[in-house]
């Protein structure tokens, strides 16, 4: 095992960047659900 | 002499690494079924690890068994991903959808696989092995034999076991966390669920939207996702209930058998026992240990902006280990106050982090694969 922080360093983008897409992409999903669940009620409405 | 010298000439072939590796097997049999610690997974996984560390084993080379079933079920992805249907199949979205805010969560979850990434590398594995290592926070069998094997890592056998093994011990890495990072007052906050009727064209669309956002956002995880949702829309379009109680039921049942066996090819001694192991199971329980901190500090910062307080120990639901996670916070809950039953929320938390698992490894895989 050796100790190898360069390589440590050069992986804090992704861990940046993972996360961050991660929220991303969740928000964009809460989004449709929310929408989602605004047709929902309105098209049951309708019925 | 010479017949019993040719029945048990393998004898002299038995490596004291072999005797560890039944070792191993059989202390996995154990927790599958003295302490019911993942059953379906870790006993095939303990009885394939004897089978395939017996001298000159016939279940493993060029043409055994075990490597045929690898190459057609895990080296291909083929058995995670059909097994991804029963899962769909079994899991109901409606605490989620009446809630879809609880996503949130699913995805602070994570970030325990993101920190394990930087320190497997900082151990000196390379970044494919780190990041297959890391998904091991994903708390998700499927979606970590899937990521590993895209990947190409050369440590699938002890990720496997780590992964399932940890899976099977939420109950007792996830509390000792969360009460490390919460006060007593924190975890008494009661969230009165208010029930929302979700209907049925709102459970259609679901799987159909998250199969387009997700697959477009990280193409290379669509597969996962894809038949993760396909699964659940067998469920809840209303139509296709044989369908979809074979794949809860039988076809889930079918995959885990072969499942488990079959991955077991990949702890051969020479593979398995080895100093990285260990340090991979280590790194397993940080990932788990940083995914709990993750939702519930991720809690405890929305708190600071929102009237309506959350209790922070549901963000710890966010990890994937599906319904487990749930009903070990709930408790948790109810052991601090009698009255507080935050099972709904909880609920929700959990298989938002079903979906969110799997989109971190699909960023996972786009961003190092």
């Amino acid at each position: 095992m050796n100790i190898d922080v360069n390589a440590f360093l050069s992986t804090l983008p992704i861990m940046g960047k993972g996360m961050l897409g991660i929220f991303a992409v969740t928000v964009v999903i809460v989004a449709a659900m929310m929408l989602l669940n605004r047709a929902g009620s309105a098209n049951s409405e309708e019925q | 002499m010479e017949f019993l010298n040719d029945l048990f000439f393998n004898v002299a072939n038995i490596q004291w690494q072999m005797v560890v590796m039944w070792l191993i097997g059989g202390i996995l049999i154990y927790l599958a079924i003295a302490k019911d610690m993942e059953p379906t997974l870790l006993l095939p996984m303990g009885f394939g690890a004897i089978l395939v560390n017996l001298p000159l084993s016939g279940a493993i080379g060029e043409e055994g068994a075990l490597t045929v079933l690898f190459n057609a079920g895990i080296a291909n992805e083929l058995f995670p991903l059909i097994l991804f249907i029963g899962i769909g199949a079994m899991i109901d979205f409606g605490p989620l959808l009446s809630n879809p805010k609880l996503m949130l969560f699913g995805a602070a979850a994570q970030f325990g696989i993101f920190m394990t990434l930087s320190l497997a590398s900082l151990f000196g594995f390379d970044l494919k092995d780190a990041a297959s290592i890391a998904i091991i926070g994903a708390a998700d069998g499927p979606t970590s034999i899937f990521v590993a094997n895209t990947l190409g890592s050369n440590y699938v056998g002890a990720i496997m076991v780590a992964a399932y093994s940890y899976m099977a011990l939420v109950p007792i890495i996830q509390p000792p966390v969360i009460k490390l990072l919460t006060t007593k007052k924190e975890r008494c906050i009661r969230m009165p669920y208010e029930e929302k009727s979700v209907s049925k064209l709102t459970r259609i669309l679901f799987p159909i939207i998250i199969t387009v956002v997700v697959g477009i956002v990280s193409p290379a995880s669509v597969s996962l996702i894809g038949f993760l949702m396909f699964g659940n829309l067998i469920r809840e379009c209303g139509v296709l209930n044989s369908l979809s109680e074979t794949a809860q039921k039988v076809l889930a049942n079918l995959i885990t058998i072969f499942l488990g066996i079959t991955i077991a090819t990949k702890m051969h001694y020479e593979q398995f026992l080895t100093p990285s192991t260990l340090l991979i199971i280590g790194l397993g329980l940080f990932a788990f240990i940083f995914d709990t901190a993750g939702g519930v500090l991720f809690a405890k910062f929305l708190n600071l902006f929102t009237k309506k307080k959350l209790n922070p120990m549901i963000g710890a639901a966010g990890i994937s280990a599906f319904p487990m996670s749930a009903r070990v916070i709930h408790k948790m809950g109810l052991k601090e106050d009698p009255g507080n039953f935050l099972l709904m929320h909880t609920i929700g938390v959990n298989v938002s982090g079903q979906i969110a698992s799997v989109i971190a490894g699909g960023l996972i895989l786009n961003l190092v694969g």
